[in-house]
């Protein structure tokens, strides 16, 4: 099964502490300094509905955004175009590109500090219905790839796989450790 | 591209109506060719915009970052999508939803769309369509292929066409409509549809429906075509008819509509819609776009003129059955309720009641309510719109609407079902308060994605939201009654003239520096379908803004008459005092101390207006003729892909379709109606063309004709992959010749214009 889109969310732990506002000067800044490897283009501000996208820095072939999806604040990073890599290449494009995002927004002083990611959660999904339905099959079609990249980037660290079960949404999965995951650690290891 | 466009294809094959399905098919294949450099790109652009594929800000390439214009390097370097406008830039999709009449499936696939194509949101317009923004081009066909499979098709939402034929959300239960206008807008819809009598517009084309004169769901009056539903005695006998009204539009150069006919019967309707279409087609502006919607034609001609040539038309269009079996079809399709009626709720919590208040709305069949789900700026995440599906399911029959005030109702809800259903409305956040006042700000996409955007119309809107509704409890009834609709440039896509306080986005130099603004229009009527414009009164800065609005409405509290109304208290104070009033907000503050002043809602960017870019509301005027060439161009396209697989049976007879498309092209320059069959076409183009010597090559002479000529001779013979190869030959010079001879025709100062 060839896992294209992937998306990967992290979540931020005081999510009440977070002046959400500041976004999309932040995203501004993204932008003028082009801090990405993707072509980053605009900011949509969503913060008027209800659980919504939240804030988005729009790119080219990838999507940032603070999401506020299901009231769980977090930074979120949406693959849009495909990419020629095998499975865990693609896994690991997509987590790395969503921990350096993270790691940048922590270290931004506009947020005083106040924005910090769990380090024990991280949620991954495929933003394509067809490539992955949301079925037993793909489960079982990916299991193994998702695996073995987690016990290799989690060192030691126990992690557990969940597949999200509402067949109405997409195929993901979320993965809790047991121990606080270190996002410099990971991104060495990628 | 999206990875699944080839799957998509494949799992729905079957699923579509055929002939929608072949229209994606020919929408994909066009933009295979395009790639390939094998269609103009303005010839591109209208194609896509047929298909509502629409542009969107920062297609050119250049976005002002707030310190520079960044150059954007798209992947696909120059390619591009139209003019000046590239390949990779996001796009919008315009999804045509007509009279807004949704079903809980489509409400999913919508949801599915918003989150895989888009940047999860879907989008509700003025106009009852939906739309996505942040789409790329290439993944339109699998987008457009999905929509099919729930009978929704975007065609004909943009560009030089009839667009959504929209109408009042409560048609069919409205306590005080004169009779139900759905099946009559639903039929006119259906008609016009790819219609051959509108693909010829320099404009665009809109039609509107209302049951009654005096609200305003329908806004008939801003409309080219509207009806307004009546009901006549005759002969002791009640008779259905419309006032069918022509010529209303809002734009920089707003118009209302004029009376077309006092009364016209249903079986005229459609008839006299495509009367009007065809001399929209032929006499209406095709090289001024500023002048070229019907409102202009209607002037230039006079109101009696163009009616004499739309009887004259009306008198010779060959008879369709259509006109009155449209009609009868849709007659049969009624809406009926899921759940026995009942009483009105009289109490519950606080928050219950305010929404019950503005947001229910008894219907004409008794015990039912037509419920209104706000939604902010129109918008609604794809959780919402699924949660929203299985609420349709749960208390009606999946009858929903969408709304010009950018909400969705919900039709036939019992009333003993209220309060269950607003507990499930609010777990998902669709509980808000405040249908249709104050709060629910209407405004179009301004400057966050609209290329044509000055201002920030959805940054204001959303900001009037937010002050408004923490001031909900201390507002004046008749303050919270008031309508407030933003657009951000003159074009009037938020409607800014029908509102009670109407802005609509300019800017102003201070020194070095652009100052966003609004342009404050007052005295304009929601009501008797928008039947009457505000104007202009003073260009505030952006920032000023909510201090206009809490001034003109605190003045309206504390000093209106018993009963006098927002436009008649302004009326009554007189623009120079009501001016006077705003004049301090008037004044830009320096740039070092308030620097705020110089960007614009919802934007953290110094603000500049060298982001605006060329629009596509407008289209490019493309003619017929042009894209039939075009046709003839993929046919043959076709015909090479088929010889590739070794299908040279199809691929001959496709080639020589290809040839009869590009000859049918040149003749409907002549004789519009020219019939699709082969051997009809041939006889017209050797009448016009061929004899004529119109079609000869200064070197070949009538050479290429005579191709074509053979090839209709043998098409009865079987061909093999000699034959089949030497006809793919031929068909090319044949469409070469045909476009050579179109450009000469068109290089000659007046055309003769097609016969009817």
């Amino acid at each position: 099964m060839d896992l294209q889109h992937i998306n990967v969310k992290l979540f931020a732990e005081r999510p009440e502490a977070v002046d959400r506002e500041k976004f999309t000067l932040i995203f501004q800044g993204w932008i003028q300094d082009q801090v990405c490897d993707e072509l980053l283009l605009d900011v949509a501000d969503y913060l008027h509905v209800d659980a919504g996208p939240g804030i988005v820095l729009i790119g080219e072939e990838a999507d940032f955004s603070m999401d506020e999806t299901k009231h769980r604040l977090g930074l979120r990073y949406n693959r849009k175009r495909g990419l020629a890599l095998d499975n865990a290449g693609k896994l690991a494009q997509a987590l790395r590109a969503a921990l350096q995002a993270c790691l940048r927004l922590e270290a931004d002083p506009r947020l005083g500090g106040k924005l910090t990611f769990n380090r024990r959660e991280l949620e991954l999904f495929v933003n394509d219905r067809a490539v992955a339905p949301n079925t037993e099959a793909t489960w079982t079609a990916c299991r193994g790839d998702l695996e073995k990249f987690f016990g290799k980037i989690f060192a030691g660290n126990t992690f557990k796989l969940e597949r999200q079960p509402n067949p109405r949404e997409r195929f993901g999965v979320t993965v809790k450790t047991e121990q606080d995951f270190d996002p410099q650690a990971i991104l060495q290891a990628l | 591209m999206k990875s699944s466009h080839d799957l998509w294809k494949a799992q729905l094959e079957g699923k579509i109506a055929p002939d929608l399905a072949r229209e994606l098919d020919i929408f994909e294949t066009e933009i295979q060719l395009r790639k390939q450099g094998k269609i103009d790109e303005k010839l591109f652009a209208e194609t896509r915009l047929r298909r509502g594929a629409y542009g969107q800000r920062y297609d050119n390439g250049q976005r002002h970052d707030g310190a520079k214009v960044q150059q954007l390097k798209f992947p696909s370097g120059e390619l591009t999508k139209g003019p000046t406008t590239f390949w990779d830039a996001p796009g919008m999709q315009r999804i045509k939803i007509p009279i807004g009449g949704l079903n809980a499936e489509q409400l999913e696939v919508l949801a599915d769309l918003a989150e895989e194509y888009s940047d999860g949101i879907a989008h509700v317009t003025t106009r009852q369509d939906f739309q996505l923004h942040f789409i790329h081009i290439d993944d339109t066909p699998a987008l457009m292929r999905r929509l099919a499979a729930v009978g929704i098709t975007t065609r004909e939402a943009c560009g030089n066409s009839v667009r959504n034929v929209t109408a009042c959300p409560y048609a069919g239960v409205c306590a005080d409509e004169a009779f139900d206008v759905s099946p009559y807008a639903r039929a006119l819809a259906k008609f016009l549809l790819g219609h051959p009598d509108c693909q010829d517009f320099g404009r665009k084309f809109k039609p509107a429906f209302s049951g009654c004169k005096q609200h305003a769901c329908g806004l008939v009056n801003i409309h080219d075509v509207g009806g307004i539903a009546r009901v006549r005695e005759e002969n002791g006998q009640l008779r259905l008819g419309f006032e069918y009204v022509v010529g209303g539009g809002l734009g920089a150069v707003p118009f209302q509509a004029k009376i077309f006919d006092e009364f016209l019967p249903p079986e005229e309707l459609l008839p006299t819609t495509q009367a009007i279409a065809r001399v929209f087609a032929r006499l209406g502006e095709k090289k001024n776009r500023n002048r070229a919607r019907l409102k202009f034609l209607i002037k230039d001609l006079g109101l009696e003129k163009f009616q004499e040539l739309v009887r004259e038309e009306r008198k010779i269009l060959p008879h369709d059955p259509r006109w009155t079996g449209l009609i009868e079809a849709e007659l049969n399709q009624q809406e009926k309720p899921l759940r026995e009626g009942g009483e009105l709720p009289s109490g519950g919590p606080d928050d219950f009641q305010r929404w019950l208040k503005t947001n229910i709305r008894p219907q004409r069949q008794k015990g039912y309510s037509v419920a209104t789900v706000t939604l902010p700026l129109g918008d609604i995440t794809p959780d919402q719109l699924r949660a929203l599906a299985d609420i349709a399911r749960r208390f009606t029959h999946e009858t929903l609407r969408t709304t010009v005030e950018q909400n969705i109702v919900l039709r036939w809800v019992s009333n003993r079902d209220l309060p269950d259903l607003y507990a499930a409305l609010k777990a998902v956040g669709l509980g808000a308060s405040g249908a249709g006042n104050i709060f629910d700000v209407v405004a179009c996409p301004g400057t966050d994605t609209c290329k044509l955007g000055i201002s920030a119309s959805r940054g204001l809107a959303g900001e009037l939201r937010k002050r408004l509704g923490e001031q909900a409890a201390r507002l004046d009834q008749a303050v919270q009654n008031l309508h407030i609709k933003v657009s951000g440039c003159f074009n009037s896509c938020g409607q800014h003239h029908v509102a009670d306080m109407g802005f609509y986005g300019v800017s102003r130099k201070a020194g070095n520096y652009t100052v966003p603004h609004f342009q404050v229009l007052l005295g304009g009527q929601w009501e008797n379908n928008g039947g009457a414009y505000g104007l202009p009164i003073v260009a505030i800065p952006s920032k000023n803004i909510p201090a206009v609005v809490e001034r003109l409405t605190g003045r309206f509290a504390k000093e209106r008459g018993k009963g006098e109304s927002f436009q008649d208290f302004y009326k009554r104070l007189g623009k120079v005092e009501t001016k006077t009033m705003l004049e301090d907000l008037i004044k830009i503050p320096d740039h070092d101390s308030r620097p705020e002043y110089y960007s614009d809602w919802g934007d953290t960017r110094e603000y500049t207006i060298g982001d605006i870019g060329t629009g596509e509301c407008a289209g490019e005027v493309v003619s017929i003729a042009e894209f039939e060439l075009a046709a003839a161009e993929r046919e043959y396209f076709e015909a090479q892909v088929l010889y590739e697989k070794d299908q040279v049976q199809k691929s001959g007879e496709t080639a020589f379709r290809s040839m009869v498309t590009a000859a049918r092209a040149l003749v409907k320059t002549e004789f519009l109606d020219v019939p699709a069959e082969a051997d009809r076409v041939i006889e017209e183009f050797r009448k016009r063309f061929y004899d004529t010597q119109k079609f000869w090559d200064p070197f070949a002479g009538g050479k290429f004709g005579q191709m074509l000529f053979i090839a209709h001779q043998k098409a009865k013979e079987p061909y093999n992959a000699e034959s089949a190869h030497h006809l793919l030959e031929e068909a090319q010079l044949f469409i070469d010749a045909a476009h050579s001879c179109y450009n000469k025709m068109a290089a000659q100062p007046a055309a003769p214009k097609a016969e009817g």
